[in-house]
């Protein structure tokens, strides 16, 4: 048996918005089952990065494999098996938190059961009648998350994941999207340490370059002053 | 079919929620037959002025809904909640247009009897079956040429704007023949049966339209 390809493999990778390059020569490989965090300032290209693994934006240049599928030649085919949690929860805000799932759903062909299931695995099982616009930004995190699991992915981009989640939610979630979920992860966070903790990998940007790349150990308390700086 | 079916039932919902767009285009339609009473000067108007006034009236009244259609995916991430899912794009395109096909039927139902009511001189009745015949099929091309135009319109700054500037312009061509269709229902004596020419035009509009929307929808929503 060959070695397993890896779950992300990015060489060169280069995206523009207009003039500014918010991705430049950006290249990582990331094993299947491992978790890469992304560290950085803000709009060093994080976010940008998680969506073009998400098959959101095209990459301008360089080659771009997630689950071994070449993007975006093959994005149809890998949007299946990876889940994306991003700064918006992509619900509706008129819509209850069952209703949204139920949708979600409903696209991926997915029975209701499994909203239940989750709904349930969060606590969200009541709360979830309710209009999202009519919950705290924490029970919209769960739901988002929620959201993001429903289909079982592969492949899990997680933006600030356990942003607005208190102690007790971010326990009721950790078998969804934490390390013992099974999925390949590629984390951001605004908590560089606590990213650390949980990454067997990773990547720091700097105005869209790669700063450093390799194992958490190898990530130091000056790197990070001068990457936060 | 399914993927189309959860987005339409989604939309409706919405709307239901809301009570955003239908109210809003009943609501445009009724005051604009009034001021029409009153700019006219006519207590009653028959045949081709008021095929005229019917159809303009409809037509701007879609454009509040036109406007409106992908407001909730650009403001609370329903693109990428979409484009997240393994189903093809094309399908929010007849959705969409589903959508805006049964808000103009709500409109219709509403504004075409407050119209006899205001404004038109003959009785409805006779026309009736025809009007409906014709109205279903203008219809058809508000719902898909809004679609495409709101489509573009929804990554661009001025979409408000853009809307109009560019969908007007493409459904002149069937703003002429719905109304040169229903203006001889509406006349003072109406066989009740639309003029085939006009309807056929309108049919083939709808359709060359229809196919085109399905083969740039894809590209609109890329980025």
């Amino acid at each position: 048996m060959g070695p397993q390809r890896p779950a992300i493999e990015l060489r060169g990778l280069t995206r523009h918005f207009g003039e500014r390059t918010a991705l430049r020569d950006v290249s990582v490989r990331v094993a299947a089952g491992a978790t890469l965090a992304v560290l950085g300032r803000n709009g060093a290209g994080k976010s940008t990065l998680l969506r073009i693994l998400a098959t959101l934006l095209r990459p301008h240049a360089g080659e771009v494999s997630v689950l071994g599928e070449p993007l975006p030649k093959r994005s149809f085919a890998v949007r299946s098996r990876l889940g994306l949690l991003g700064h918006e929860p992509l619900l509706y805000r008129d819509l209850t938190g069952r209703e949204n799932l139920l949708y979600h759903a409903r696209l991926r062909g997915l029975p209701g059961a499994r909203v239940e299931e989750l709904l349930a695995a969060v606590r969200m099982e009541r709360r979830a009648q309710e209009p999202v616009r009519l919950l705290s930004r924490g029970m919209v995190q769960r739901l988002a998350i929620c959201r993001v699991v429903l289909h079982r992915p592969e492949l899990l981009l997680l933006d600030e994941p356990r942003a607005n989640l208190d102690p007790g939610a971010s326990e009721l979630v950790e078998p969804l999207i934490g390390r013992d979920a099974g999925a390949t992860r590629v984390i951001t966070s605004h908590d560089p340490q606590a990213a650390l903790a949980e990454a067997d990998a990773v990547l720091a940007l700097a105005a869209g370059r790669v700063a450093f790349a390799g194992s958490p150990d190898q990530v130091g308390a000056a790197q990070l002053r001068q990457l936060y700086a | 079919m399914r993927t189309v079916v959860t987005l339409l039932r989604k939309d409706l919902l919405l709307e239901l929620r809301a009570l955003e767009t239908v109210p809003a285009m009943i609501l445009f339609s009724v005051v604009t037959f009034v001021i029409f009473h009153f700019a006219l000067n006519r207590a009653t108007i028959d045949g081709q002025l008021a095929a005229g006034v019917l159809t303009a009236t409809l037509l701007f009244a879609s454009m509040l809904a036109i406007n409106r259609l992908f407001v909730a995916e650009r403001e609370q991430g329903g693109f990428d909640g979409f484009l997240l899912a393994p189903v093809e794009r094309n399908a929010l395109l007849v959705a969409k247009s589903a959508a805006l096909y049964m808000f103009l039927a709500v409109l219709e139902l509403i504004a075409v009897p407050a119209f006899g009511v205001l404004l038109l001189g003959p009785s409805l009745g006779p026309a009736l079956l025809g009007l409906i015949g014709v109205l279903a099929l203008a219809d058809a091309a508000l719902a898909v040429v809004g679609t495409l135009v709101s489509a573009i319109a929804v990554h661009t700054r001025a979409r408000e704007v853009i809307g109009p500037v560019v969908g007007l312009p493409l459904l002149i061509p069937a703003l002429i023949a719905t109304a040169r269709a229903a203006g001889p229902l509406l006349a003072a004596r109406t066989s009740g049966t639309p003029p085939g020419k006009w309807m056929a035009f309108l049919g083939l509009y709808d359709l060359v339209f229809a196919l085109l929307a399905y083969a740039v929808f894809d590209f609109l929503l890329e980025d």
